[in-house]
């Protein structure tokens, strides 16, 4: 029996879609990323459901929901905001990972997105669930729904102490209008958003029985490596196969698109046979390409005056009318994402259709990719998004997901494409380097009265999509043209500046950059008016605004302004970036041979209504580590056209010994949920930085601080 | 191919490849136990951690025939015991994140747990130092190893 009947608001559009399965299964409809934040674009006519709930006779609630698994702890924070509402009983709460579909809408994961743009449409699909099964057991009982209430996975009438379980409830629910309108809870109602409850992921995570991309098999599956060529842009020449061939268990090597593929039995085979090729490159017109060169590249843009992105007042004039005048460029390099699990995918292409399963953080890009390379129409791609170990923006890339289908196309069998580690580090799309002129003017009170930040940056957007024209201000302004602080003359301009590096985004991007030039310059600027840089701030800030409200918890929990034992420092900064606003205070020790150690991170977070506050705190922590890593050590440089490093011996992660204690402090908030993923990373670098000017008096104007050369 | 004999979590197992391979690919590939990681490739990130006799060793240098008689111990046999408290206290401080380099981390701790049941930071410090983990859980895994070894004290 089937029955369809629905109610179609922009953002609230839910509909019974089928009862087949004798429950009740609700589509609803998930906003795309653009569509969350320009919601009057969308139109009506084009919703369909995207997402479903789905309630079983058995009482099984599952939620199916298109956002990957990369340790943010989404498939555990998206399914409790439907329980919250639906008033289900946790512990029958599942998730299943959805197969791609265009039916979805947008599937991306990233811009700490998933919890904001979800917030809303999965609240409104559990209160709808909860209206119909409370309405399905008034109904049952003849009652007035009024008397009748949801809890913990069940319809109650406490005046005649009855209760039906939502299982008993769901066929009959199934038949009943769905209500355009239902209530929703109020924040104090809440009983499971806003409490700390275990990820659902945790269990099969430690026992080691999670899949991951790289663990998938297929019967008749064969693995290949990829021999790249080490110049960016470079091509095969020529190659010569015979030794690889040799190897036992090698079954064929081809010449791909990226390279030589070698296709073995095993992934050992595959890497031996490898190791055996003989390959002569074209090394093509990077050759010579160094690190120095792209800086000289930056230095002779940075000449040319930029696109302004915000003008406020003549900067020009408060510059020639200034007391005090202070400039300074800050810069930083290259990062590779260096997630732990390379990159993999595995395709089976067949004559009609393809099936892929990729640990990636953007199904329907690489959807679209495969499709073009086994020639096949989009819908008979199908792909199944597997764990990430860890995404941090590599994975929205859908290049290790075209290669592998190249090669699945070509031998005509399942295939599992396994990255190295080295063809990792070497064959990323990097977080872009940049280059940030800083200048600021204060008054004979030492008042800042005007700020200059002229970024020049490659472009993301420009270098990966060059043919489709950009709307909106620059990327590579984000951080920069949202300066939080009340100065009276304001530029902000942007000066775009691509070079052959191939280059995407990274856990928190051009917000890893942009304040670190922002958050740096300030306290130089409070240097120089004779002020605190932590009182100086608050001066700039407007007194209701979040951001400040942030600035003084973190200052008031790290004991800012009491007196710190010589060789010890203290830096303080603060962003508001992806809806959310973040400060943090490091603490510094100088040791003697003047080794910096990084003592403690005292964060304070508003990101609106808290959904999972453990999961926020381990955001908020891992971002602080990750940040810490590029701060201290991350950096990606090129010489003769090649990425020098390989792996974590040149390309070092932030070890166990070397993390400070980090303390994460959230300001409750009842605003709307905002992103949490990637503010973490934004402050760390300044914070870090203007900590080892106030123990050494030394500016630290290029990251990172641990210069190896 | 040579066969090798070895013990993988308590069951002899005998293995028919090049005596060279990696103990990281026959766990993985020939005995599929997959929660053992690939992550380096050069014992530098310690993802493809496992024990053999009781020493926390890196599988992926580490090459079969070296395996020979021996006892191997994966995350897969550390687990099979469901109150072994030191995964109870990875669970109860939600370590995992992404969980890619959490087995290696759980093997590394357990093997210094044998050794030094109530280990100080420093200790800690040192036998954790080479498992690198990308989401940053280091802060929760020395809260996780802590609270294993209170717990061990309560009983």
């Amino acid at each position: 029996m089937n029955t369809t009947s629905s109610i179609i608001t922009r953002r609230e559009f839910v509909k019974v879609v089928s009862i087949a399965g004798g429950g009740l299964v609700l589509g609803f409809y998930l906003p795309s990323k653009e569509e969350a934040l320009l919601p009057e674009m969308v139109p009506t006519t084009s919703l369909a459901p995207n997402a479903w709930l789905r309630v079983d006779r058995n009482g099984i609630v599952t939620v199916t929901v298109a956002r990957s698994e990369m340790g943010q702890g989404v498939q555990t924070s998206l399914p409790m905001i439907v329980a919250e509402e639906l008033e289900a009983d946790w512990s029958s709460v599942r998730i299943e990972p959805a197969v791609v579909d265009p039916k979805y809408g947008d599937m991306t994961t990233g811009g700490s997105r998933s919890i904001r743009s979800n917030w809303l449409p999965l609240r409104k699909a559990g209160a709808t669930a909860r209206e119909m099964l409370v309405a399905a057991a008034a109904d049952t009982w003849k009652v007035d729904r009024a008397t009748c209430r949801a809890e913990n996975g069940a319809v109650l009438h406490p005046t005649t102490n009855r209760k039906l379980s939502f299982g008993q409830l769901a066929e009959k629910a199934a038949l009943l209008p769905v209500p355009s309108d239902p209530p929703l809870k109020k924040p104090d109602q809440f009983r499971i958003v806003g409490r700390s409850v275990p990820r659902l992921d945790s269990v099969e995570k430690v026992k080691g029985n999670a899949i991951f991309g790289i663990d998938m098999t297929l019967p008749d599956m064969l693995v290949a490596v990829i021999a790249r060529c080490p110049t960016l842009g470079g091509k095969v020449k020529s190659f010569d196969a015979s030794k690889a061939l040799a190897v036992t268990g090698v079954r064929q090597v081809l010449q791909v698109e990226s390279g030589i593929a070698v296709v073995a039995e095993s992934t050992w085979a595959a890497m031996r046979g490898r190791e055996m090729l003989s390959v002569a490159w074209d090394e093509g017109p990077n050759n010579t390409l160094s690190s120095a060169d792209i800086e000289k590249i930056f230095e002779e843009k940075s000449k040319q005056e930029g696109l302004a992105v915000r003008k406020e007042g003549d900067t020009a004039a408060a510059f020639t009318s200034a007391a005090k005048r202070l400039s300074a460029i800050y810069t930083v390099p290259f990062l590779a994402h260096a997630t732990m699990e390379p990159m993999n995918c595995l395709v089976h292409v067949r004559e009609t259709e393809a099936e892929v399963w990729a640990p990636t953080q953007s199904p329907q890009w690489s959807q679209r990719a495969v499709a073009g390379v086994a020639g096949l129409p989009l819908e008979k791609v199908k792909i199944h998004t597997t764990l990430l170990g860890g995404g941090f923006g590599r994975r929205l890339m859908w290049d290790y997901t075209a290669e592998a289908a190249e090669v699945s196309k070509r031998i005509g069998r399942p295939v599992k494409v396994v990255w190295n580690r080295e063809d990792d580090m070497q064959h990323d799309y990097y977080r872009p380097a940049s280059y940030h002129r800083m200048e600021g003017a204060l008054d004979s009170e030492g008042r800042l009265t005007s700020w200059a930040h002229h970024v020049v940056a490659p472009s993301i957007s420009a270098q990966l999509f060059p043919n489709q024209p950009r709307q909106g201000p620059p990327d590579a302004v984000d951080g920069a043209a949202q300066l939080p602080y009340a100065v009276p003359n304001i530029l902000i301009d942007y000066v775009m500046a691509n070079t052959p590096v191939p280059i995407a985004w990274w856990r928190s991007v051009y917000n890893s950059q942009n304040p670190f030039a922002n958050e740096c310059f300030i306290d130089e600027v409070a240097v120089a008016a004779a002020k605190d840089p932590y009182e100086f701030r608050l001066q700039l800030l407007p007194p209701a605004s979040r951001l400040r409200a942030v600035l003084e918890l973190a200052a008031t929990k790290a004991g800012w302004g009491k007196a710190l034992p010589s060789g010890k420092g203290r830096g303080i900064a603060c962003h508001a970036c992806f809806g959310s606003f973040i400060a943090q205070v490091a603490e510094v020790s100088i040791k003697k041979e003047g080794s910096v150690k990084v003592d403690r991170i005292i964060c304070a977070v508003d990101c609106g209504q808290v959904v999972n506050p453990d999961t926020v705190k381990a955001q908020i922590e891992g971002g602080v580590i990750f940040g810490l890593t590029a701060a201290l050590k991350g950096e990606i440089t090129i010489k003769q056209g090649r990425v020098q490093q390989s792996n974590f011996d040149d390309y070092e992660l932030l070890r166990f010994d070397e993390t400070p204690t980090v303390e994460v402090h959230i300001r409750t908030s009842a605003e709307e949920p905002t992103g949490i993923g990637e503010p973490g990373v934004p402050p760390v670098a300044p914070a870090v930085c203007n900590a080892i000017f106030a123990a050494t008096g030394k500016r630290i104007r290029r990251l990172p601080i641990l210069d190896r050369s | 191919m040579p066969q090798v004999k070895f013990f993988v979590n308590g069951k002899q197992r005998t293995v028919s490849a090049d005596p060279n391979t990696p103990l990281l690919w026959v766990l993985r590939e020939s005995l599929g136990l997959t929660g053992t990681k690939y992550g380096c490739g050069q014992g530098l990130c310690g993802a493809c951690t496992v024990h053999v006799n009781g020493e926390a060793t890196r599988s992926c240098v580490t090459t079969l025939d070296l395996a020979e008689g021996k006892r191997v111990v994966t995350i897969e046999g550390l687990a099979s015991n469901v109150q072994n408290p030191l995964l109870r206290a990875w669970i109860a401080e939600e370590v995992s994140q992404c969980g890619y380099c959490q087995p290696g981390q759980i093997l590394s701790a357990a093997a210094l747990l044998a050794r030094k049941p109530n280990p100080s930071d420093s200790e800690i410090d040192e036998a954790m130092a080479a498992n690198l983990c990308r989401c940053g859980t280091y802060p929760r895994i020395r809260r996780a190893i802590h609270r294993t070894t209170q717990e061990g004290g309560r009983r």
